[in-house]
């Protein structure tokens, strides 16, 4: 059975997957490690050790400040070397704990497991999976705990699984549903527990079989999970078109979240981890990262230390295959690229990207022939052309009044563009910009 | 590796390989068949009148791109799409001096004085065709019999639009009792009198297949456009046969199929939404139907399509499109 999209808009690109057959492999434990203060959205956190600490693999090196903000860990254990500014993902340096490793990898004696953890409490399971620094793992880094934790008046109904790893190229889910699923599953119904929920769903791609048969077999005797598979269109993974897809809801435009309609989601990713946090006391140290693209020798899936500068996971991938165009950390289409190899993976890198310099798309933009592929595609329902010629002229009230704010930044519009206009950044100014004037009004 | 330089852009860093040079080129592919019918039908003269408006077209564009200090983008293919549909709205037998006033004007009038492709507010093929019509109304209304190449057939018989030959008739007789329409299997082949692209009903057909199927442009304005003229034509049929023409008539003859596939889908000029395009398109066929039974020209494809034109930046406006989660906040 394939579930209709019912999303407006998406596209279809070339999806790429060369990586899905590589079982997941364990890096070596890298010899220093950069650990971002800053890895997820909210507050960032504060060092909690000074250069010359010796740390143990698990150790709190971050402490969580404000109600939306996570700890961070040590990655591995040895000796911190300095706390400063180092390249991030996000394209500036921003405040890290550079570590080195003693080269024993031993573990903290802090860790606190739970055999019986299905007999915490909501607001215990909520509590470790804040300490353990679990953050959404699909991209985006939302801290888990907020998510897990809506407003009274809000209730939920629904817990959406996503599994759907709609980017092109990308695999990690991919991989962990297959050797993973078990945690995944026990992570889903932690979850789930901790919202009081009883429904929840499954949500993969329909190109990946294997995955949809795997989790199907695990939940046959579960009846409060399905699983449904998806039709593939991007961006079917995005949190407002799977709950379109899946529920026929739309949460509301202008700011509006997927409690508004009942919904929680969370990314498979995520929910392992939040299994292996309230299981077995084990903090975000790690995460699985695809190392994809024309650009590198052999396309593989990294269980990667956080910290750890993708440089070292492209080495382990066989190094650069040809003339390297850009290297970009997370898909294709939402993915940011990267001007130094120092920088680490994060708590939210999915995936690194190495185009090679003959696929790079060249810039260069005619003027708009108003084709409207772009308010074809956009999954949004935006104009992005119009709101594009606002954003040239700071025309701002305009592209308030056209919504920009809802803009999700997926690059559908940019992607069709017969024009190349620079959609996505053109709008992601004008959405700045009102978001801005908005905070600085209120 | 330190010292490596990387390309940074924003995301996406992948496209669907579209461009504008594409689409105007499939446009162009998608208008061989009219071109073949009319060459067939009208003879070299109609290659000549193609050939030249193109080259008018091309050489007019890099002047004024070179005058007004603009890049020259003659490469793009816009300026051979406006030189065909210029050519293609043109008579068979107009002078040479004609095309190639008419091609300048479509791209100095209709398209570089506004700033260049996709700033110009109206169809620049048709307002040359506009221009012409008032400014030389004899030899843009002389029309041939369609003599196939090597048919031996002797050239140039004038004849009248099959439009034309009904507004006349009724016009003299009052009535259309006693008009012979002919069989409706010469409009669709295109063996009739008329502009050397606008014939052909198959011919069109077969291109703007192709122009759907690769999705350049879509069915909104050409099946509201057609749709509109037939229901209304339809109405007045029904009403009162002797008075106005039968709706396949009206479909089949002028220049209907030329303008709903490929004059009013262009895209620079029509609106940019679904639902623009559809209100669009039935404002062409209703201004379409007025003009040919109520006005004084027997054709009003031309102005129905450059009125809406006019009115595209409203209809953009009033049609935008509803934002995913709109409704979830209005019933809140």
């Amino acid at each position: 059975m394939k579930v209709r999209y019912l999303f407006g808009g998406g596209i279809h690109p070339s999806e790429q997957k060369i990586s899905q057959d590589a079982p997941i492999e364990e890096m070596e434990v890298p010899e220093r490690v950069v650990v971002p203060l800053s890895q997820h959205i909210g507050a960032p956190c504060e060092a909690t050790v000074s250069p010359g600490d010796r740390v143990k693999k698990g150790d709190r090196v971050g402490q969580a400040t404000g109600f939306v903000s996570v700890n961070v860990h040590a990655p591995i254990s040895g000796v911190v070397k300095s706390i400063g500014l180092f390249p991030h993902p996000l394209g500036r340096p921003l405040p890290a704990v550079e570590i080195e490793s003693d080269g024993e990898d031993t573990w903290t004696d802090r860790l606190k497991p739970h055999e019986d953890y299905m007999d915490l409490s909501p607001e215990e399971l909520k509590e470790i999976i804040r300490d353990m620094g679990i953050v959404g793992m699909g991209g985006a880094a939302f801290p888990t705990h907020v998510k897990l934790s809506p407003p009274k008046e809000k209730t939920i109904d629904t817990f959406i699984i996503n599994g759907a790893e709609c980017e092109p190229y990308l695999t990690a889910d991919h991989r962990l549903m297959l050797e993973e699923a078990e945690s995944i599953i026990a992570g889903a119904r932690i979850a789930m527990r901790s919202l009081g929920v009883d429904r929840g769903i499954i949500a993969i791609e329909s190109n990946k079989p294997d995955a949809i048969e795997k989790m199907r077999g695990l939940t046959e005797d579960i009846p409060e999970l399905e699983v449904v598979a998806l039709r593939v269109r991007y961006p079917q993974g995005a949190e407002k078109q799977l709950i379109k897809t899946l529920l026929n809801r739309e949460v509301p435009f202008s700011g509006g979240l997927p409690m508004d309609v009942g919904v929680i989601v969370q990314n498979v990713g995520t929910l392992s981890a939040i299994y292996k946090a309230i299981r077995f006391g084990l903090p975000l140290i790690e995460r699985i990262t695809t190392v994809t693209g024309s650009g590198v020798h052999t396309p593989k899936n990294l269980r990667a230390r956080i910290g750890t500068p993708i440089e070292v996971l492209i080495e382990a991938c066989g190094g650069f295959s040809t003339e390297v165009g850009k290297v970009i950390i997370g898909g294709p289409m939402m993915g940011v690229s990267q001007y130094s190899l120092e920088v680490p993976v994060v708590k939210g890198t999915s995936g690194i990207l190495v185009q090679p310099l003959s696929e790079v798309e060249e810039g260069v933009d005619h003027p708009c022939i108003r084709c409207g592929s772009c308010i074809r595609a956009c999954p949004a329902l935006l104009m992005p052309t119009i709101l594009a010629v606002f954003a040239q002229r700071d025309m701002f009230k305009e592209a308030e009044r056209y919504d920009v704010v809802d803009c999700i930044e997926c690059g559908c519009c940019d992607y069709v563009c017969p024009a190349r206009i620079p959609l996505v950044q053109l709008l992601r100014y004008a959405k700045a910009e009102v978001l801005a004037r908005r905070k600085k009004a209120a | 590796m330190d010292d490596r330089q990387f390309i940074l852009s924003s995301s996406p860093h992948i496209h669907s390989g579209e461009s504008t040079p594409r689409i105007m080129y499939s446009v162009v592919a998608a208008l061989v068949p009219a071109m073949f019918m009319g060459v067939y039908l009208f003879g070299l003269r109609a290659l000549w009148v193609i050939l030249l408006s193109v080259a008018a077209g091309l050489a007019t564009e890099a002047g004024a791109q070179r005058v007004m200090g603009r890049k020259v983008t003659i490469s793009d293919g816009s300026a051979v799409v406006t030189g065909i549909l210029l050519a293609l709205n043109l008579p068979p037998t107009v002078p040479w001096w004609l095309v190639v006033v008419g091609s300048a004007i479509a791209i100095v009038v209709g398209k570089q004085i506004y700033g260049g492709l996709g700033y110009n507010p109206f169809n620049p093929a048709l307002v040359a065709r506009v221009i012409l019509l008032i400014s030389f109304p004899v030899q843009m209304t002389t029309w041939v019999k369609p003599s196939p190449l090597f048919s031996g057939a002797a050239d140039a018989v004038t004849t009248a639009t099959p439009l034309g030959a009904m507004k006349t008739y009724l016009m003299v007789k009052g009535t259309l009792q006693g008009f012979i329409m002919g069989e409706l299997w010469n409009p669709f082949i295109g063996n009739i009198g008329g502009c050397i692209g606008e014939t052909s009903v198959i011919a069109l057909l077969i291109g703007a297949g192709f122009l759907l199927y690769r999705g350049y442009i879509s069915w909104h304005i050409p099946v509201t456009f057609i749709g509109m003229v037939f229901i209304l034509s339809g109405l007045f049929w029904l009403i009162n046969p002797d008075q106005y023409m039968s709706p396949f008539f009206h479909i089949l003859t002028g220049g209907l199929m030329l303008g709903a596939f490929y004059m009013a889908t262009d895209m620079v000029t029509s609106p940019v939404t679904t639902r623009g395009m559809m209100v669009f398109g039935a404002g062409c066929g209703a201004i379409t139907i007025i003009i040919r039974i109520f006005g004084g020209y027997p054709e009003g494809v031309s102005y129905s399509i450059l009125l809406m034109n006019a009115a595209t930046p409203l209809i953009d406006r009033y049609m935008r499109p509803k934002t995913f989660g709109w409704k979830t906040v209005s019933s809140r």
